[in-house]
């Protein structure tokens, strides 16, 4: 049983007068056997979150806390991050030029693991997952992520979880630019992971379409850097319906109002 | 001709790493997306060719629109440094191979030793200086290569015969014996119509070599030839490399520079027909007090051919440099040619010095594409981020990074033997790497 808590989380981008504050306090709860997606729209700060859990350095953290099973996640190297249980299927994986995919997976699997994996078992695992995954064997040999598909680069992700097996998985926008099989295929791969074990999933997206495929515990909605709404799956069925208008609408005003605030204080 | 003046250069030419950070992303460096003819005096500054596009700065960048070639070292004159085809040399270093030190007469036993290995459909014969073969080789474009040409009085030629099909790679090892004095070599690869061939040069030991290759690729052949630079350390070559590619044919060049002080070698390729297709791919690593020069130059001058060019080098330790220039030229007949061209250093250590300077110089506007790309930097922070990102600890995952970006090139060469000879040697390079090691226990945690 473990659980991601990230408290009053606040993030930014840039130094200096340059910098940007994307994330404003988010707090959220995820833990094991759960299943959390956060839908918002275009540059409410997703993916920010899911960079920032992952310990990209790009972004730097200015308040808040972020702890798995009570650990400081924030004040551990991204290797640490994940060697603790954390996982992020990326929106936009990274080519790795003339390593191939079998050593990658090896490589992670035995830094996660503590120790290279059997040998006979390790080959016969990679060639389950990615059955189930319906990629080709020959994949294997190609070099990571180059010349990948779309679809293919978000295969390789759930590869990656299926056979690192976080507590807690974070997918960002796993379902973006994937057709109807391929989306099929990785949500089955998501389901198989969430009924095998005890995962927390925290699942990303813009549309409600994963959902169909992956049933949601809860919803949250993130606008301007922060969960402004939360439910169960019926805010999806909500969203779909009514989009994000009323809620960018509600986070202008307040906005605005803030700005007004912060102004009369200035004056 | 100061740097300040010009308008655009795009900082190839690196003093240092200072490009940390925008290493290898998607169209860093430069790119020349399709290209068209600039209109008549609108050339770069300080550049005088209408139609070249250049990132060498205001300095020309030894690539005039017809080069000087001669078969008599005199014609080039002796060279001082400060031309532009010596001006990245150090001079003091390659003088040997220049003065023409020991001339044919005055007794010198120097030499390489040889070890072949023949397939069959394969023959290797010396021939004299006035055999008519060597009269057509393309000629000499430096002073070097004319006198390796002129002393080595003769050439060894490696001939295939018509429609051969190899079983495995002809293997020439080319062993330096220790001899200060400098060692004439100039070889021939005559690859008949239709035969497919791969043709290893392995350099090894010390010496001071001059050498040239001169690979003629018959119509629809299919050849590569592999040169590996593993010599020991103290070790100079120079020398150039001319492949004449026939109609149809395919010539793919693998050079791989690890050993030696300073290894200058010139590549040069030349179409016989159209449909003719040139690969030129490259590695290089370059540790402190070595020099490694590459140069390179695609002359389309018949239509419908196609050039790819692709060199990645690295460099760790002070002093450790490389120079990479990459010259295509596209004539106005040479239509529908198809030509790309990368090169990429990744630095790894300060004090290192990386020269890049691809030039295009295209003079017709009905081609299938021409570009070039150019970057040298640090590691590239996403990929040691998605690395990282699956438990990968960072010093295994630079060398993961560092491994991979030779190992993209190196498995090119296709032949697994030699593949993985020159991979372990680059591990075992990368191993001496101070920043790569295991991080040094603090003091802290020592009992003394």
């Amino acid at each position: 049983m473990s659980v991601l808590e990230i408290r009053d989380l606040h993030v930014s981008v840039g130094e200096g007068d340059d910098a940007k504050e994307i994330l404003r306090g988010v707090d959220l709860t995820v833990r094991s056997g759960e299943t959390h997606a956060i839908m918002g729209p275009n540059g409410s700060g997703k993916s920010t979150l899911a960079y920032s859990i992952a310990g990209h350095p790009k972004y730097t953290i200015t308040g808040g806390t972020v702890t798995l099973d009570g650990e400081d996640v924030l004040a551990m190297t991204v290797d640490e991050r994940a060697r603790a249980g954390l996982f992020l299927a990326m929106q936009y994986p990274v080519e790795v030029p003339g390593v191939s995919v079998s050593n990658f997976l090896r490589t992670a699997a035995t830094a996660i693991k503590g120790e290279a994996p059997k040998l006979r078992t390790w080959v016969k695992d990679v060639k389950i997952e990615m059955a189930g995954l319906e990629m080709d064997s020959a994949f294997a040999e190609r070099n990571v992520n180059e010349g990948f598909s779309g679809g293919e680069k978000k295969r390789h992700e759930i590869l990656q979880m299926r056979l690192l097996k976080p507590k807690v998985a974070i997918l960002d926008e796993t379902d973006s630019g994937l057709d109807v099989d391929a989306l099929r295929v990785v949500s089955e791969g998501v389901n198989r992971t969430r009924a095998e074990g005890d995962v927390g999933v925290l699942l990303i997206t813009h549309y409600t379409r994963i959902l169909r495929y992956i049933q949601p515990d809860f919803v949250h909605v993130f606008v301007a850097g922060r969960v402004v709404d939360e439910g169960g799956p019926e805010l999806a069925a909500k969203l779909e319906d009514e989009g994000y208008a009323a809620y960018v609408k509600d986070s202008n005003e307040q906005a605005s109002i803030e700005k007004a605030a912060s102004e009369v204080v200035q004056a | 001709m100061s740097a300040e003046n010009t308008p655009s250069t795009t900082g190839l030419t690196t003093e240092s790493a200072v490009l940390a950070g925008e290493l290898f992303g998607e169209g860093v460096g430069t790119q020349a997306g399709p290209p068209s003819v600039p209109a008549a005096g609108t050339g770069t500054a300080g550049e005088a060719t209408p139609g070249s596009h250049s990132h060498g700065g205001p300095t020309p960048t030894g690539s005039p629109a017809e080069r000087l070639t001669s078969t008599d070292p005199d014609a080039f004159g002796v060279p001082t440094g400060r031309e532009e085809t010596w001006r990245f040399t150090p001079m003091r270093r390659i003088r040997p191979l220049l003065d023409g030190a020991a001339p044919s007469g005055t007794g010198s036993d120097a030499h390489l030793a040889w070890t072949t290995d023949l397939p069959e459909g394969v023959e290797l014969v010396s021939v004299d200086a006035d055999d008519p073969l060597l009269k057509g080789l393309p000629e000499p474009v430096d002073r070097l290569a004319a006198l390796a040409r002129q002393r080595s009085g003769g050439a060894a030629v490696v001939r295939v015969a018509p429609e051969a099909q190899l079983d495995r790679p002809v293997t020439l090892g080319l062993a330096g014996t220790g001899s200060e004095d400098v060692v004439w070599g100039q070889l021939v690869v005559e690859v008949g119509q239709f035969a497919k061939a791969t043709v290893v040069l392995d350099h090894t030991g010390l010496a001071r070599y001059a050498g040239g290759v001169a690979v003629l690729v018959g119509d629809g052949a299919q050849v590569t030839v592999v040169s590996v630079q593993d010599w020991a350390p103290g070790a100079v070559h120079g020398g150039q490399f001319d492949a004449v590619v026939g109609r149809d044919a395919s010539y793919k060049q693998v050079v791989v520079t690890l050993g030696g002080d300073l290894v200058r070698l010139v590549s040069n390729v030349q179409y016989a027909g159209p449909g003719g297709s040139a690969e030129l791919f490259g590695v290089y690593f370059s540790d402190e007090t070595q020099h490694q020069e590459h140069r390179l130059w695609v002359d389309h001058a018949v239509p419908n051919c196609s050039s790819n060019v692709l060199y990645k080098g690295a460099l760790q330790g002070e002093g450790a440099r490389t120079v990479w220039i990459g010259d295509v030229r596209i004539r106005p007949e040479a239509t529908g040619t198809d030509t790309y061209e990368l090169n990429r250093n990744l630095v790894l250590t300060d004090g290192a010095r990386a020269d890049s300077v691809p030039n295009l110089e295209i003079e017709t506007g009905e081609i299938v594409g021409a570009g070039h790309a150019s970057a040298t930097g640090r590691f590239d922070d996403e990929q040691l981020f998605y690395l990282c990102s699956r438990g990968i600890d960072a010093e295994t995952a630079r060398r993961l990074v560092v491994r991979g970006f030779f190992a993209d090139v190196v498995q090119l060469i296709g032949i697994d033997a030699l593949q993985d000879r020159l991979m372990h040697a680059i591990e075992v390079r990368l191993g001496a790497l101070p920043g790569l090691d295991e991080q040094p226990v603090e003091a802290s945690a020592g009992g003394a």
